[in-house]
């Protein structure tokens, strides 16, 4: 087709932008998070990790192009057995995976490592995609909400089963997609209501938070609901709302004390008091503090971070890339990370809206719900908001497999994107 | 219906921000408590190799020896082949694993020391066999060596400084770990011979493994190396008072009169000064520290003594500046209440030096006490006191003479308040203080202090303030205060009838004929102090020629007896050696280096050793102590 003769055109040159800036300072940092001053570290040197990001942004490039190449109906088409692939090497790894970090979930192909999780986040959100907006989906319907949760739910159990719970976690982001696309606000209010319930168990006894929800209760029903509602059937429905609640944070602290591995319980422990185990778990975020803190607001200049280096932060050029960001570059530079990656979130919802095929919205949505859910957790990790999840900041973290399929995810969305004009209506 | 709901994802994703954004602000520029917990910047001393010590001639005495100490990284180490490491090590299987142990102990991944201190040569001998051991690193080092196995106590040594010095330091210079100067010159000429410590930022990892400069190296300081001490020790002559003073315990102090310049010092029995310089330095300590002859106490400035007749000279001296009495003035032994030792008569001063008579300086003393027109006697011995006390307190009596060694004992001078004290306020008189006349009594002091007198008598009425150091690093001069001619206010004309009578004393007096040097005019003035317990310490001032004096000298034996019999010899030979470079007195020379007063020596009870110890030896307990004393001490010096 002549319309079809430049790739790029009709592409959201501001998403590209953005990307392009994330990539390069994410490379910048991983240098500078793995510069040793005695060995003069090369950047273009496959022997570190600079050099191999380096080189995975590159070969990026190439499947950024192969994805422009590739025609858009592809993706929706081919959205089951892409899935179903994904979930295939999620099986694999179970048995040929290597033990890297304790955790079951990398493919050795030669030298590199491949992590079939990363992946696998994209099938599901394809596939998420293409189910939600089928037309005879509806998500208040308790059939399609069941196999849309057996969708996000059968990836997820695999990679627990082989030991990335940080990774598996991610998939709770599916969420916000599904909220986008009618799912009664119901789940998404139990799923936050019950983030707020299991970090408020962590901090108070179950005690005072059921004396607390009561008295919540007892405002909403006096003073909230309107009189004609404060009837027999409403007092049940918030006893038994209220009475769950209850019975949920009491649960979180036999959950933490009783069911959790003990390296989990330690991670949670340390959100609560770093200090408590400073030489262990919460040596990562006390150091990863100390060295975001001593940023102060313009930083310590590139290369000149002092704890950042050498390991006191572990896996800093990785999960923790963001304290080097903070140590070098000060308040300024986080929080230009911080605005980079928000602008990037909130342009992916505004091109997503603007999008005449219901798959690509969807599927947009899916995109900035999950770099939200990485942005929270990795970025919250890192200044002592969130508990220590080993999961990485997109486009900044060091590794291949974050890059490419987050790089992959994105592009995806844009060449949907830029098929736009030529998409007749919505469906 | 669902299409407001764009709108909470927005709210939701631009809370997370700005919550992020906030927490931040405050990590990053608020709070103030990350920006000082840096941990990953080390400052690495750079400690300087000391100044080194010379002689008068530029004779090294102390230098460093670079040694090497070996570290081990437990994690690094890869060891084929134990046995063969511990060979090429030369230790035992059970010594490696021991030490491995220890090293563990303290780090896998942290270098922890593993042998210390090795040669040159066992560490050329071993370089090549450890590139085949990974995990093995050397830091180089040094030690203090020594030319000589002598000055031990001049020198001092030089240790690991102490938490309580650490405490102590006004300016904070010392780390734990360093080494500072604890004795001798060592000590006092410490800021000096330390140089500067530079220091070195440096960045480290998480193990505390350096890894390269912080800032380029910005703010290192570099190390400047320590000055070099310029003694005014005269090697040979030292050495040669050592053996002499072999089988003896003592002190000898020999200055340059002119310049104040300490020629020699020795305090016996001594110890090698490379005994504090090895690994073993506190097993070494210990052992001195408890033999019962006390080869740490530097009797040479710390020992006090009695003077004896060598006081004499200073009573004469002093009387006759007062007016009290002539060099001519006669005094017969009547209404003295000590004897005398028989001699011819006598006609001055001269003649009572000669003689060092007794009845002759009571007479002396009494006059200069009394030489004033008070009635009463108590408050006229005051008065006589007093003008006494402050002639006599600046030939430097009583007080110290700021010798360039730490811890020079005072003396005593005593003075009105002193026997006021004691008797109370004219409850005293002459009666009272006259064994002061002849060097006995409350006065005390030390070998310096005697060695001063000598060379104020050579200089007839001046000293300069004794000290071993004439020019520091490229400073030629010594410190200021060295430079400084201390007056004694006795007058020029008044020394010649001591000097004469000294140098008769020699020729045909007290002095035993034996110390008579050939060629050379030595003059010189016995003195016996008194114990209460056992022999008498046998003492000896001296200086010579009688003309431009080269050299003064001041002897002590322990235990010798008369001090002409012991103290003089010695003090005779060491002037020939330093006048004329040789002895011609050979047999003279041999006998005085073999003689031992050691097991006259008084060992106080509490330093003997405990009973258990002992041999059984019923009939003579106290010889076998002694022997095995002996022993223990010849094993002790004759350590190379």
């Amino acid at each position: 087709m002549a319309r079809n003769e430049h790739i790029t055109q009709n592409i959201d040159w501001l998403t590209v932008l953005i990307y392009a800036a994330c990539v390069t300072m994410g490379l910048f940092n991983v240098y500078a998070a793995v510069y040793n001053p005695e060995e003069q570290t090369k950047l273009f040197d496959l022997s570190n990790s600079a050099g191999r990001q380096l080189m995975f942004i590159g070969t990026g490039v190439f499947l950024i192009i192969a994805i422009l190449v590739i025609d858009h109906k592809f993706w929706e088409a081919f959205a089951p057995i892409i899935y179903g692939f994904c979930i295939f090497l999620l099986l694999a790894v179970l048995v040929i995976g290597s033990d890297i970090n304790g955790s079951k979930s990398w493919i050795k192909i030669g030298s590199f490592s491949l992590q079939p999780a990363e992946f696998a986040k994209l099938g599901t959100a394809l596939m998420i995609s293409k189910f939600v907006t089928q037309p005879n989906v509806n998500l208040t319907k308790f059939r399609d909400l069941l196999l849309t949760a057996g969708i996000i739910l059968l990836p997820m159990l695999l990679i627990i089963l082989s030991k990335e719970t940080g990774c598996a976690l991610v998939f709770a982001s599916f969420m916000v997609v599904l909220y986008r696309e009618g799912i009664p606000g119901i789940y998404p209010s139990i799923l936050l209501i019950s983030i707020t319930l299991f970090i408020l168990s962590l901090f108070f006894s179950p005690l005072y938070i059921s004396l607390g929800l009561v008295v919540l209760a007892i405002i909403i029903f006096r003073f909230v609901l309107p009189r004609y509602d404060r009837n027999r059937k409403t007092i049940i429905n918030l006893s038994v709302i209220f009475g769950a609640m209850m019975l949920f944070s009491a649960s979180v602290d036999f959950l933490i004390k009783n069911v959790l591995q003990p390296h989990h319980r330690k991670r949670i422990e340390v959100l609560i008091d770093p200090k408590a185990d400073p030489m262990g778990k919460g040596w990562n975020v006390i150091q990863s503090k100390i060295a975001i803190g001593s940023g102060r607001l313009w930083g310590k200049g590139f290369l000149d971070g002092t704890q950042t280096k050498f390991n006191f932060v572990p896996e800093q050029h990785t999960d923790f890339i963001f304290c080097t960001i903070g140590e070098e570059h000060g308040f300024v530079g986080s929080a230009a990370v911080v605005l980079l990656i928000l602008g990037l979130m909130c342009r992916l919802i505004f091109l997503a809206e603007r999008q005449r095929t219901r798959f690509a919205r969807a599927y947009g949505y899916c995109v900035a719900g999950i770099l939200f859910f990485h942005f929270l957790v990795n970025i919250g990790m890192t200044i002592g908001l969130m508990v220590v999840i080993g999961i990485p900041l997109p486009f900044f973290s060091y590794g291949g497999s974050s890059m490419w399929a987050f790089t992959i995810l994105l592009f995806i969305f844009l060449k949907l994107d830029a098929q736009r004009p030529f998409t007749l209506s919505r469906t | 219906m669902s299409e407001n709901r764009k709108f909470f994802v927005y709210g939701l994703f631009v809370l997370v921000g700005i919550i992020y954004l906030i927490r931040l602000l405050y990590l990053q520029v608020l709070d103030n408590t990350y920006e000082t917990a840096s941990n990953s910047i080390r400052a690495i001393p750079d400690v300087p190799m000391r100044g080194q010590v010379y002689d008068r001639y530029g004779n090294l005495i102390v230098y460093n020896t670079l040694v090497y100490d070996l570290y081990v990284t437990p994690n690094k180490l890869k060891v084929a082949d134990t046995l063969a490491l511990c060979n090429a090590l030369s230790i035992t299987r059970a010594d490696f694993d021991s030490l491995m142990k220890a090293a563990k102990v303290y780090s896998r991944k942290k270098p922890s020391l593993f042998l210390r201190q090795l040669s040159k040569e066992d560490f050329a001998h071993i370089q090549d066999v450890l590139v085949d051991y990974p995990g093995f690193e050397y830091v180089k080092s040094s030690v203090r060596t020594y030319s000589a196995p002598t000055l031990a106590h001049a020198l001092g040594y030089v240790s690991e400084i102490s938490q309580k010095q650490l405490d102590a330091q006004e300016y904070p210079y010392y780390r734990q770990g360093d080494l500072m100067g604890q004795s001798g010159l060592e000590k006092f000429y410490e800021e000096y011979l330390r140089g500067q410590r530079g220091v070195r930022y440096v960045m480290q990892d998480v193990n505390g493994v350096a890894k390269g400069p912080w800032k380029g190296g910005e703010l290192d300081t570099i190390a400047q190396a320590g000055q070099n001490l310029y003694t005014s020790i005269d090697l040979e002559i030292q050495q040669y008072v050592d053996s002499l003073m072999q089988g003896k315990a003592g002190a000898v102090v020999a200055i340059e009169p002119s310049s104040g310049e300490v020629l020699a010092i020795t305090s016996a029995p001594s110890y090698d000064p490379a005994l504090f310089a090895t690994r073993d330095f506190s097993k070494n300590y210990a052992k001195l520290a408890l033999n019962p002859y006390r080869p740490l106490l530097n009797r040479a400035v710390m020992g006090s003594y009695r003077p004896g007749s060598t006081f004499k000279t200073v009573q004469a001296l002093v009387a006759m500046q007062e007016g009290a009495i002539s060099p001519g003035s006669i005094f017969s032994h009547a209404g003295a209440p000590m004897k005398c030792h028989g001699h011819g008569g006598l006609s001055g001063v001269h003649s009572a030096i000669q003689w060092s008579c007794n009845p002759y300086f009571y007479h002396v003393f009494r006059r200069m006490i009394y030489a004033n027109t008070e009635k009463n006697t108590f408050k006229a011995s005051a008065m006589g006191l007093r003008k006494w006390h402050d002639y006599t307190e600046k030939f430097g009596f009583g007080q110290k003479l700021g010798i360039d060694l730490p811890s020079e004992a005072l003396g005593k001078l005593p003075n009105v308040e002193f026997y006021d004290k004691w008797y109370g306020v004219n409850g005293w008189k002459f009666s009272n203080i006259y064994s002061l006349s002849i060097g006995e009594g409350e006065l005390l002091i030390t070998p310096l202090k005697l060695a001063n007198l000598a060379a104020t008598i050579a200089n007839r009425g001046w000293y300069i303030a004794p000290h071993l150091v004439k020019g520091i690093g490229k400073n030629d001069n010594p410190l200021p205060e060295f430079k400084q001619r201390h007056e004694t206010g006795v007058d020029r004309r008044y020394f010649e009838p001591v000097v004469d009578g000294m140098e008769m004393a020699v020729v045909r007096g007290t002095v035993s004929r034996g110390a008579i040097i050939p060629d050379i005019v030595m003059c010189g003035k016995t003195g016996t102090s008194q114990n209460k317990k056992g022999k008498d310490h046998s003492i000896f001032i001296a200086f010579a020629p009688k003309d431009n004096p080269k050299i003064a000298i001041a002897v002590f034996v322990e235990n010798a007896g008369f001090g002409g019999f012991a103290a003089a010899p010695v003090a005779s030979l060491v002037i020939e050696k330093y006048i004329k470079r040789h002895v011609d007195r050979k047999a003279y020379e041999q006998e005085w280096m073999n003689k031992n007063f050691l097991q006259n020596v008084i060992i106080p009870k509490s330093q003997l050793p405990k009973p258990k110890e002992q041999k059984p030896a019923p009939t003579k307990p106290e010889a076998t102590i002694v022997n095995r004393e002996k022993a223990a001490f010849n094993k002790l010096t004759e350590a190379p």
